[in-house]
């Protein structure tokens, strides 16, 4: 009775008019805005359609499986200017995962070495960090790796050489240096390797299990240095320590033999890990002095020597707030080696352009750098997310 | 009692001289133990080297007159700055009409002047963007001409005041795109939540040149074919577009920063949405995002250089082709060592700025 008596009232006369209602205006909102994109998108894609037919230029993905005809000085798989242009795109963008791959471990060693020493209570070493942090992060990366690009095409040429190390030679068209020639026993020492390091995962879990029971720690570092390091070394020189080193030599004009890091990735290289590792210096000095001090100090109270404050208390906690921000500067790393374009090393970014100065198919060759940059930040995050559920601390 | 227990007291002795003055700061922060004292003397030496081959480079071995042959000698001792004597009006001003680079030269004054103005606690108020709003249009008159001024081409400008221009101009419209997207990402409405997250991610997924390839080929594509807009408008566009999305998070970590009680109260008073924001909680959510927003306006004052790939005449590209003349074609370094130390200069006071505004503003919101 007195619910069919308020529903009717509540049809009969509406306390609001509906264009003042709070959901219908919400829905009445949400509609104007996503006609309007839609309506830009639209107005912007027809736009293109006919820009593009009235220029003829052609569309869809076809052009990826046409001949390049353009070379690539350096490919991770084999690359001829007769293979296609989905290959050549593959081809950058191996290359820009090698760059940002070595750039991440140098960066990340920079970093955390530069970000200790501004911690340091030595004075002239704090200062010289702050320094060195200061002037790379005012500096425009771009600017740094043209700079650093010059000073190594500036070097002399093969012939008057500047050998850094016996075998190793800083020329004007890149670094040489003595390669391993590939043994069959390689594959064994890779496979040894990898069962190293599962190995070693697997011993932490009884040791750590064993200190729970019984309170005895076992030592970590010389059991793990023995399996990763011991068994590729013990089958290496059970096979009887094969090594054959390709030495660079002067042939005429030019070194032959050896392998060699190209004029353009030795700048890339150099130019990111510095740059960047000045950004990491900043996230390592930042987490580690964000954890309290109470902390170390109580660490100390219960006894614990050290190294094990820093590596049992300090560490893990500075690592929470350390490996967010430094995620988003190996994210960075990444996207800032799209600047390759402008000194000539040949990434995606570089071998897209070129493709798109070709076919002049800009959409398609923008999608795909886009895509594929969108692609690896988006993996990045995902791995973020988990990684922040992971150590997120347990409260009450 | 205890006067005669004070009297009693030895006075206190001074520490020994070893503990204090500088022989006791040098021994406390130099040589603590025998590992800090290598690591004190290593540090030393390359200190030493560096500084000394800086000063030497620049300086001592530095050619200041003479021919471009007396550089040639020098090479790789002493930096030319006799090739940056004759081309310091390029570097700083591009290919802008001679005669009128006076016009650039206030512009770069001008903006140093407002980012003098801003640091200054007293003025911080709304009277202070109204100001950077009209300088910006002052120094658009000053670049492009008319109103009495000979109108200079955009393909023409460049150098320093081109820079300024791109990184200013992108952070200031960059601000109001990214309070609509900030909010709209806070926002309860669905729709407009995931058009903004979307379009904020996918901007900070990809890489700023991406983005600039995007405005220089594909913006006249995109537009209807009798119109076609400048080069560095487009390039202009593409670094507010991708701002917008930085200056969002900014904005956005700062609402979220603002006590949900704000929030609350304001809805207790009967406010809409737009007052409710507009009077209670962008005033405290952009006081909070202040000095993230100046450190993305550095990032975007650094990438401006981007531009160069695109082949606009930034401060980068223009000391870069200011020595393609033969006669000063091996000492680019020397041309790049001056930008960077402009960049430098820039970027430095700002972040300066930046951390006495974090300072100021700091009032207590943060626990110690």
């Amino acid at each position: 009775m007195a619910t069919s008596h308020d529903s009717a009232s509540l049809t009969v006369k509406p306390t609001v008019p509906w264009y003042r209602d709070r959901n219908a205006r919400a829905i009445a909102f949400q509609i104007i805005a996503l006609s309007a994109v839609i309506l830009l998108g639209w107005y912007l894609v027809s736009n293109t359609m006919h820009n593009m037919a009235t220029r003829n230029i052609a569309t869809g993905w076809g052009f990826l499986g046409l001949e390049a005809g353009f070379g690539i000085s350096e490919h991770v798989i084999s690359y001829t200017p007769a293979d296609t242009y989905g290959r050549a795109i593959v081809v950058g963008f191996l290359n820009t995962i090698k760059v940002a791959v070595i750039g991440i471990i140098l960066a990340t060693i920079i970093g955390v070495v530069v970000g200790l020493a501004r911690l340091s209570s030595n004075w002239l070493v704090a200062r010289m960090a702050t320094v060195y942090v200061e002037a790379l992060r005012n500096v425009p990366l771009l600017l740094q790796l043209i700079i650093w690009y010059g000073l190594i095409i500036a070097m002399p040429g093969p012939r008057q050489a500047v050998q850094m190390m016996p075998g190793v030679f800083l020329t004007g068209r890149g670094v040489y240096y003595p390669s391993i020639e590939s043994e069959p026993v390689h594959t064994w020492m890779a496979v040894l390797f990898v069962v190293g390091i599962l190995l070693t995962w697997a011993y932490s879990r009884w040791a750590k299990r064993r200190q729970d029971e019984t309170g005895k720690a076992a030592p970590l570092l010389l059991p793990a240095i023995g399996f990763i390091i011991g068994l590729p070394l013990l089958i290496w020189l059970i096979a009887g320590a094969p090594l054959t080193l390709g030495l660079p030599e002067l042939k005429g004009f030019n070194f032959a033999g050896g392998s060699v890091l190209s004029p353009e990735f030795a700048a890339m290289v150099v130019g990111l890990s510095t740059y960047t590792g000045a950004f990491i210096a900043e996230v390592v000095r930042s987490g580690i002095q964000a954890v309290s001090h109470g902390q170390s100090e109580a660490a100390r109270a219960l006894g614990l020597r050290p190294m094990l404050v820093t590596r049992l208390v300090v560490f893990p906690q500075s690592l929470r707030v350390i490996v967010p921000p430094l995620t988003s500067q190996y994210l960075n790393l990444t996207k800032n080696s799209s600047l390759a374009v402008a000194i000539g090393y040949p990434d995606l970014v570089s071998t897209g352009n070129t493709a798109l100065n070709q076919t002049g198919q800009a959409v398609e060759c923008i999608a795909i750098i886009m895509g594929v940059y969108l692609a690896i930040s988006l993996a990045i995050s995902l791995f973020m997310n988990w990684y922040n559920k992971h150590i997120a601390l347990v409260e009450r | 009692m205890t006067a005669a227990a004070d009297a009693d007291l030895i006075p206190a002795r001074r520490p020994p001289s070893s503990e204090t003055g500088a022989v006791g700061w040098i021994r406390h922060n130099l040589f603590s133990g025998w590992f800090n004292t290598i690591v004190t003397i290593i540090a030393a030496f390359v200190a030493y080297k560096v500084i000394v081959g800086a000063l030497s480079y620049t300086i001592f071995n530095a050619v200041w007159t003479g021919t471009p042959q007396t550089c040639q000698d020098m090479l790789g001792k002493g930096a030319c700055w006799l090739a940056v004597e004759d081309r310091y009006r390029f570097i700083l001003f591009g290919p802008f009409d001679y005669d009128q680079q006076w016009r650039g030269g206030l512009v770069i004054a001008l903006f140093c002047v407002m980012v003098a103005l801003s640091a200054i606690r007293r003025l911080w108020g709304r009277n202070l963007i109204i100001a950077w709003v009209a300088m910006l249009a002052v120094v658009l008159w000053l670049m492009h001409g008319g109103l009495g001024l000979k109108v200079v081409d955009t393909s023409k400008w460049g150098g320093l005041p081109l820079t300024l221009l791109l990184a200013f101009a992108g952070i200031i419209f960059a601000f109001p795109l990214g309070i609509v997207l900030a909010l709209g990402r806070r926002s309860n409405m669905p729709a407009i939540k995931a058009l903004c997250v979307a379009y904020i991610e996918l901007i900070r997924g990809v890489p700023l040149i991406s983005v600039l390839f995007m405005a220089s080929v594909m913006f006249p594509l995109f537009l209807p074919e009798n119109i076609t807009i400048d080069k560095v408008l487009r390039a202009q566009v593409g670094i507010i577009l991708f701002t917008a999305a930085y200056t969002a998070e900014a904005i956005r970590g700062g609402l979220q920063a603002v006590p949900k009680g704000q929030y609350e109260a304001a809805d207790a008073l009967g406010l809409g949405y737009w007052r409710k924001m507009s009077l209670i909680v962008l005033p405290q959510a952009l006081k909070i995002s202040i000095p993230s927003i100046v450190n993305n306006f550095i990032s975007t004052l650094k990438d401006t250089s981007l531009v160069t790939i695109i082949a606009l005449y930034d401060l980068l590209n223009t000391s870069k082709i200011a020595f393609n003349e033969p006669q000063w074609r091996s000492f680019f370094f020397d041309g790049f060592l001056v930008a960077g130390l402009i960049y430098f200069v820039f970027c430095f006071s700002i972040s300066r700025i930046s951390i006495k505004i974090e300072r100021v503003l700091d009032v207590g919101h943060k626990r110690r």
